[in-house]
C-alpha cells in the first residue's frame, strides 16, 4: 500500500542525496514536497504539519548541513520521524485477561468490520490457540449476521446463534453469558456501521460498550480513507474510549497515509492490517517495517518470519543438505515453486524486499509473474519421475512432449531446464558458502546491495531481461535457504535482521 | 425532491462545509484577503478532500478575484462563499447526468461495479425501488458470488422491492451469474437489469479481468450491453478515488458514477478533482439507507453545500 508514497519521496530524496552539500533552502524545498506527497497520499492535515514541523527542527541542524552525507541524514530523520508517527512498537491485543475477554470492533460502513471479525477470530484460534465465540449486533444490514455465521463457520469457531427481533443490547447480554457457560476465551462482537451523524447509533455503541466492558475495542478504518474520514476516526475515539486500530484494505493501492494519520489522530496503535479477501489475511501491524516499506527500505524480517511459517524445518534441512552435495533436481525445484507460491507467491515476498517498488512495474510489464511460476511447475509435472531426477535424459523428442502436455512451447521447457541447471550450480556454492552468505549474496544482487533507496532505484530501471532471468534464479533459489536461516535464527531474535532491514543488510 | 435533497446533503456536508465556513469567517474585518486567509483557504479545501492540486487551483482563483467592499470597507464573506461555490459548480456541471435518463432500451443493463464495502448492493436496491416505483420490473443479479452472505443481503433486498434475484453458486461464475439475469429479462420481458458485483480492490488484476470478463459475456446477448457501466464509489475516500476511477474506467470503460454514504461526515469533495481528471458523468449521490436515499446529483446544490452557502 506504500509503494505510490514510496516513490514520490523517493523522487524527493534524489534530489536530496545527490547533493554534496545542503542549504537551509534545499531542505525547505524538500519538505514542501515531502508536504505535498504526504497529502496526496491522504496523510491528514493536521499529522502533515507536525510531521513536517518535527523534521525540520532536526533537519536544518547544523548536525546534518555538515555532516559526510547530508542528503542521507534527512533520510534517516524522516525515517525516525515515521516511526515516531507510526507508533514505535507493536502492540499485542491485550486479552490474557480472566475470560471472556471481549473485542468490541466498531467503524463506519463498509469499512470490513464483518470480515474482520472473521479474521480475527481465525487468528486467535489458529496463532492464539484461544477458543473463541463470534456474535454480531448488526441487525440493521441486510445479511450482515449471516455473513458473520458464514465467516465463524469457516474459522472453525463458535457463532452465536441469531433471535430475531433481540435489540443489540440484548445479544450483548446473551453473548456475555453463552461466553462464561461455554468457556470461551475471547469473545468477538461486531457492530452495525454507522456515521458520525447518527447519535442513535453512536448511543447504542456506548450501551454495549458499557455492557460488555471490552478488553479491546478496535476501531476498523478503512486504509483508502480521506481527510475528512480521520476526522471521524477521531470523533469515535472521543465517543468510545478505543485501544486500537485495524487497517482494513492494506493490500490495495491506496498510499498508506491513513496508517499514518490514524495514530496520532486517535492516539491508538495501530494493531493489524487485513491484506486479503481471505480468513487468513490479517497482519500484526509493525511500525518500524512500515516505515521501511514507506521508504522503499523493505521488510525482511516480515519476509524472514513468513518463510520460516511456511516452510517446515525438516524439509529446509534436508533441502540445505541436497544443496550442499550440489544435488538439485526438478522434485526440489517443484517444492520451491510450492513454497513460493505457499508464502504468497511471487507479489507478496516482493512487497517485503527493499527497493523494489520500481522492480516489480517492471516484472509486470514483463509478464514476469505468478503465471509464469505456474508454468514452470505444469512443465515438471508433465515430466515423467526419472525425467524429474535426472534432467540428462531430456532429449528434443522428450522435450517435445513435455511442451505439448504442459501447454507450453519448446523453448519454455529449454529455459527451465537451464535454469535448474543454473541453480543446481548456484546451489552448491551457496551450500558451501553457509546459509547467511548465500542469503546476502541474494540481497545484493537483488537490490544492488546498497542501503541507499535512491541508488537502488537507478539500479532497478536498467535491470534487462538478463537481470530478470537472474532474479528469478534467486527468487526460486534461495528459499529453503531462507527459512533455514529463520530456524536457525528464530530463538534468539534473528540477530542481524532486527531494526532498520536497509543498514543490516551488508 | 430538489429541496429535500439538498437539505439532506446539506446536513451531511455540514461538517465540513462548517469548515470551509470557518476559513471563510476568519476574513471578516479584513480589507484584503491576505495570504494567511488564502493558506486558510487551501488547507480548508485540502481537508474537504479536494486534493492539493484542486486547493491550490481554486485557491488561486480566489485570491485573482476582485471582490467588492462593503461600506465598512471590508469584504463580505457571503462573497467568497458564493465564488468558491461557482468554482467548483463549474468544475461539477458538465458531468450532471441523471442516471435515469439514459435508460431507452429493453432489458437495460446496468452493471455497478467498485471496490469492497463501497456500497453496491445497498445502491442496486435502491435503484431497483425507483425502478419500481416507475412501475418498471427488475431483476437483480447476484454476481457477488465471493464474499459471504452477499447473495442473501441482496435477496432481501429483492424481496423488499419486489425484485427478481438471480444466483449463482458460492464461488461460481459470477459471469454467468450475470449473463444467466439476462437471459431471463428477456425471456420474461423483465424492464431493467441490474448486475451487483462483488467488491474488488483495483490493483487486483486477476478480480479486474474477471469484471472484464462479465461485461464480455453479457454482451453476448447484445452488442451494446451492459448499457451502463457505474463504478460506486465511498464519499469517505480519499485521493485513492483517482485511482479507482482510473482503473474500473480501463477496465470495463465506465459511463457514470454514484457516490455513496454522503450523510456522514464525509462530503466526497474527492469528487470535484475526479471531475477535473476523468470526464466521468456523475449520477447520483447516497444519502442515507433508506431505500429512497438516492438522489440525482445536482452541482449546484453540491458546490453550494460543499462551500457552506444556504
Amino acid at each position: 500500500m506504500f509503494e505510490n508514497l514510496t516513490d514520490k519521496l523517493g523522487n524527493v530524496f534524489k534530489g536530496l542525496t545527490k547533493k554534496g552539500a545542503l542549504s537551509e533552502s534545499d531542505v525547505e524545498k524538500a519538505l514542501k514536497e515531502v508536504r505535498t506527497a504526504l497529502l496526496e497520499a491522504d496523510v491528514a492535515l493536521s499529522v502533515v504539519r507536525e510531521f513536517i514541523d518535527k523534521v525540520k527542527v532536526r533537519a536544518v541542524g547544523e548536525e546534518v548541513l555538515r555532516s559526510v552525507t547530508p542528503g542521507q541524514q534527512v533520510v534517516k530523520i524522516v525515517n525516525d520521524v515515521l516511526i515516531e508517527v507510526l507508533g514505535s512498537t507493536e502492540s499485542e491485543l491485550l486479552i490474557d485477561h480472566a475470560p471472556p475477554a471481549v473485542i468490541l470492533l466498531v467503524g463506519l460502513q463498509g469499512s470490513g468490520k464483518t470480515t474482520t471479525a472473521g479474521k480475527l477470530a481465525f487468528h486467535l484460534k489458529s496463532k492464539k490457540r484461544k477458543k473463541v465465540m463470534l456474535a454480531s449486533l448488526d441487525i440493521y444490514r441486510p445479511a450482515a449476521r449471516e455473513q458473520l455465521r458464514i465467516l465463524g463457520e469457516q474459522a472453525e469457531v463458535l457463532v452465536l446463534p441469531e433471535i430475531n427481533g433481540e435489540s443489540p443490547e440484548k445479544i450483548t447480554k446473551r453473548a456475555m453469558a453463552a461466553s462464561k457457560v461455554q468457556a470461551i476465551d475471547v469473545l468477538i462482537l461486531d457492530t452495525a456501521g454507522r456515521t458520525t451523524l447518527d447519535t442513535a447509533m453512536m448511543s447504542e455503541a456506548r450501551e454495549v460498550f458499557k455492557l460488555s466492558k471490552p478488553s479491546e475495542t478496535l476501531l476498523v478504518a478503512d486504509a483508502m480513507t480521506g481527510q475528512d474520514a480521520v476526522q471521524t476516526a477521531k470523533a469515535f475515539s472521543e465517543l468510545i474510549e478505543i485501544s486500537g486500530v485495524v487497517l482494513t484494505r492494506s493490500d490495495g493501492d491506496a498510499r498508506g497515509g491513513a496508517a499514518l494519520s490514524m495514530r496520532s489522530v486517535t492516539g491508538c496503535p495501530i494493531k493489524f492490517v487485513g491484506v486479503s479477501e481471505k480468513l487468513d489475511g490479517l497482519e500484526q501491524f509493525y511500525p518500524e517495517r512500515a516505515a521501511g516499506r514507506i521508504l522503499d527500505m523493505g521488510d525482511v524480517v516480515s519476509l524472514v518470519e513468513k518463510a520460516a511459517e511456511t516452510i517446515a524445518e525438516e524439509d529446509a534441512a534436508q533441502m540445505m543438505k541436497r544443496m550442499s552435495q550440489g544435488s538439485f533436481d526438478m522434485n526440489d525445484m517443484l517444492k520451491q515453486i510450492g513454497q513460493l507460491k505457499k508464502m504468497g507467491g511471487l507479489g507478496g515476498i516482493m512487497s517485503m524486499l527493499p527497493g523494489i517498488g520500481k522492480l516489480q512495474k517492471q516484472m509486470a510489464a514483463n509478464n514476469f509473474n505468478d503465471k509464469a511460476i505456474s508454468k514452470q511447475e505444469a512443465i515438471i509435472y508433465s515430466m515423467t519421475k526419472k525425467e524429474r531426477v535426472n534432467v540428462s535424459l531430456l532429449n528434443a523428442s522428450r522435450r517435445k512432449r513435455i511442451a505439448s502436455g504442459s501447454g507450453t512451447a519448446v523453448s519454455d521447457v529449454n529455459r527451465l531446464v537451464k535454469q535448474q541447471q543454473d541453480m543446481a550450480r548456484m546451489m552448491k556454492k551457496m551450500g558451501k558458502m553457509g546459509g547467511l552468505g548465500g542469503f546476502k549474496n541474494m540481497m545484493s544482487s537483488l537490490g544492488g546491495g546498497s542501503p541507499d533507496p535512491v541508488s537502488v532505484d537507478s539500479q532497478n530501471s536498467v535491470m534487462d531481461a538478463n537481470k530478470m532471468a537472474e532474479l528469478q534464479k534467486m527468487m526460486g533459489g534461495n528459499m529453503p535457504n531462507l527459512g533455514n536461516m529463520a530456524n536457525r535464527f528464530g530463538s534468539q531474535g534473528l540477530p542481524g535482521l532486527g531494526g532498520k532491514p536497509s543498514r543490516k543488510r551488508r | 425532491m430538489a429541496l429535500n435533497w439538498f437539505k439532506k446533503l446539506k446536513t451531511g456536508l455540514s461538517k465540513s462545509a462548517s469548515k470551509v465556513e470557518s476559513a471563510i469567517a476568519s476574513i471578516t474585518g479584513k480589507k484584503t484577503i491576505d495570504q494567511e486567509t488564502l493558506d486558510e483557504i487551501e488547507d480548508q479545501l485540502i481537508l474537504a478532500d479536494l486534493g492539493v492540486e484542486v486547493a491550490g487551483r481554486i485557491t488561486k482563483k480566489i485570491k485573482d478575484q476582485k471582490f467588492e467592499l462593503n461600506k465598512n470597507k471590508e469584504i463580505e464573506k457571503i462573497q467568497i462563499a458564493k465564488t468558491l461555490a461557482e468554482e467548483i459548480e463549474q468544475i461539477l456541471l458538465p458531468l450532471e447526468q441523471n442516471l435515469y435518463e439514459k435508460v431507452n432500451t429493453k432489458p437495460h443493463v446496468l452493471l455497478l461495479a467498485g471496490v469492497n464495502g463501497s456500497g453496491k448492493t445497498t445502491t442496486a436496491a435502491k435503484i431497483a425501488e425507483k425502478f419500481r416505483l416507475e412501475k418498471k420490473s427488475v431483476v437483480l443479479a447476484a454476481s457477488d458470488t465471493f464474499r459471504a452472505a452477499a447473495v442473501e443481503q441482496l435477496k432481501t433486498w429483492g424481496k423488499r422491492v419486489g425484485a427478481q434475484v438471480v444466483s449463482g453458486d458460492e464461488g461460481g461464475d459470477s459471469a454467468a451469474v450475470a449473463f444467466r439475469a439476462f437471459e431471463l429479462a428477456k425471456k420474461e420481458d423483465i424492464d431493467i437489469v441490474i448486475i451487483d458485483t462483488a467488491g474488488r480492490l483495483q490493483n487486483k488484476k486477476d478480480l479486474m479481468e474477471e469484471l472484464t470478463k462479465t461485461c464480455r459475456v453479457v454482451s453476448k446477448l447484445d452488442q451494446e450491453a451492459p448499457h451502463q457501466k457505474v463504478v460506486v464509489l465511498d464519499g469517505t475516500v480519499g485521493q485513492n478515488a483517482h485511482s479507482q476511477l482510473k482503473s474500473f474506467d480501463e477496465s470495463i470503460g465506465l459511463t457514470g458514477m454514484i457516490i455513496t454514504k454522503l450523510d456522514g461526515s464525509a462530503k466526497g469533495g474527492v469528487v470535484v478533482s475526479l471531475a477535473e481528471k476523468y470526464k466521468i458523468p456523475i449520477h447520483a449521490v447516497g444519502i442515507g439507507e433508506g431505500l429512497d436515499d438516492l438522489q440525482i446529483f445536482e452541482a449546484s446544490s453540491f458546490s453550494k453545500a460543499l462551500a457552506g452557502l444556504d
